[in-house]
């Protein structure tokens, strides 16, 4: 982390970028947020560690709009947002001083709550430097251990890898974090019966409360005008604009997001309602890669999106039904 | 007296281009075939007219099944539209199979304006399946809990 602050004080004095957007920490030793810098003294405030899940890349498209450029800081997942949001013209690469982050998974406290782990104080281990595999967590009911491993988050068990995709320099050390198959729950649910699909999907979704977080967060949902956005009321994009959109908001936003969805996991982390959103967007990525071709969002800049593109052999829809 | 069950008369519907298949639909019917009532055409300038959200409200509004008939690959209207289309509602069927409607009701199929016979046999068996289906009790409402 110091080296991260560092570089970015000189990048700031040499005039190489007019701010960093990085993390500060919060006001709770688990919750740091995305923050601008503007000055090495605000830079007292950065930090680095297990609880920076959140993906920088999307604030690049307003600050694509600032004078300056900005270092940005990316994890290796982020870059991949950050690959496809240069494909989509949403941001601007020349604006952008990419400082690729090393990454040896990140946390999710709702994972180390579950663990009945409550009254947290302070937590001693999330910090990338620490090779400690184990959290140490002071709590009001006195101090508790963790795993590392099993307070990560989804996505972090089925890393991508620690490659960054795109970057100016890379800084800080990474770990290999996959543990697990991607697809495996895709297809666990891909064989329960109809029914039982259903009273799934209808559980989880049942808890939705229309936060639209897990559309704000998301870096493939930046239209400047969504289909979500409710023309009646300016002051309430939350309104729905009918029934329709409420009942079917979570299959239509993740039908916009296919073959443009780099799986960046988002979605999943800031739902306050712990909805297993990726299952929908992992299901698109599972038929695309194998009706279409293995496709990675965000891996390059010129290949054609899957749904933008289309070869004489296409597999029929009948496929749907044969395939079990 | 008990109350007698309702006779299940399934809700279809069918989305025919205009330059394939609902022409289809019309050969069908100059040349006295038939095909169930059930079925309500609604026509459209092309198969890639048919937005994804257009099948989910058809179910949200309490259809059994939905299909969509398109100008074969190769000869749409527009050129390549059907094939983007096929691609589009692979993947949407595929969803829709994947959170508990059977894939027996969602179909694809490709009529030409000279097959009004292919018209009449394809909504006469994907009608036949809706009934063996039963009716579709999902997608009323996919968040809440009955
Ligand atoms: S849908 Fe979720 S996983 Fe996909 S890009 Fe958006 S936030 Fe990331
Ligand atoms: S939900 Fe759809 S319309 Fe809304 S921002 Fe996402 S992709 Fe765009
Ligand atoms: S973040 Fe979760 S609760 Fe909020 S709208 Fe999305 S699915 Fe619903």
């Amino acid at each position: 982390m110091q080296e991260l602050i560092n570089r970015a004080k000189e990048l700031l004095a040499d005039g190489t970028v007019a701010r960093v957007l990085g993390w500060k920490a919060g006001d709770l030793p688990y919750n740091p947020e995305p923050a601008y810098f503007e000055t090495a003294e605000a830079l007292e405030d950065f930090v680095y560690n297990g609880f920076c899940g959140a993906n920088l890349s999307k604030y690049m498209i307003e600050a694509s709009k600032m004078e300056g450029k900005t270092m940005v800081c990316l994890k290796p997942c982020d870059t991949y947002s950050f690959m496809q949001l240069i494909k989509e013209h949403r941001v601007d690469r020349e604006k952008a001083y990419i400082a690729g982050v090393g990454c040896k998974g990140k946390l999710d406290i709702e994972k180390i709550r579950a663990r009945g782990i409550r009254g947290i104080e302070s937590i001693e281990g999330a910090e990338l430097t620490d090779d400690a595999e184990t959290l140490k967590i002071q709590t009001i009911y006195g101090e508790k251990s963790l795993a590392y491993a099993d307070g990560m988050l989804e996505r972090c068990h089925v890393c991508k890898g620690k490659e960054h995709v795109i970057f100016d320099e890379q800084i800080g050390e990474s770990k290999e974090t996959k543990d697990a198959e991607r697809f495996g729950e895709v297809e666990r649910i891909e064989s329960l019966s109809p029914e039982e699909k259903f009273s799934y999907f209808q559980s989880e979704l049942g808890k939705c409360i229309r936060c639209n977080a897990c559309r704000n967060v998301c870096p493939a949902c930046s239209c400047r005008k969504c289909v979500f956005d409710s023309n009646k009321f300016d002051s309430s994009q939350k309104a729905n604009v009918d029934s329709f959109e409420e009942k079917m908001f979570h299959i239509i936003r993740a039908f916009h997001v296919a073959g443009r969805c780099t799986d960046c996991g988002e979605c999943s982390r800031v739902c306050p309602q712990g909805i297993p959103l990726h299952l929908f967007n992992r299901k698109f990525i599972k038929d695309i890669d194998e009706l279409y071709g293995e496709y990675q969002a965000g891996a390059d800049i010129d290949s054609k999106a899957p749904l933008t593109d289309y070869t004489f052999e296409d597999a029929e829809p009948s496929i749907v039904g044969k395939r079990g | 007296m008990p109350l007698e069950k309702k006779e299940f008369k399934p809700k279809i519907v069918a989305f025919c281009c205009n330059w394939c298949s609902y022409a289809g639909a019309d050969l069908a019917g100059s040349s006295r075939l038939t095909y169930p009532a059930d079925v309500k055409i609604i026509r459209v300038p092309c198969s890639c007219r048919v937005n994804p959200m257009f099948i989910l409200r058809a179910f949200e509004k309490g259809a059994d099944g939905v299909i969509m008939c398109g100008c074969h690959p190769g000869d749409c209207h527009y050129s390549t539209g059907n094939y983007y289309a096929r691609r589009r509602m692979t993947l949407l069927f595929s969803m829709l199979d994947y959170i508990g409607v059977e894939s027996g009701r969602t179909r694809v199929e490709w009529v030409s304006a000279a097959e009004g016979v292919k018209f009449s046999e394809t909504m006469n068996s994907f009608v036949e399946k809706i009934y063996s289906l039963g009716e579709n009790v999902r997608l009323g409402d996919l968040r809440c809990k009955n």
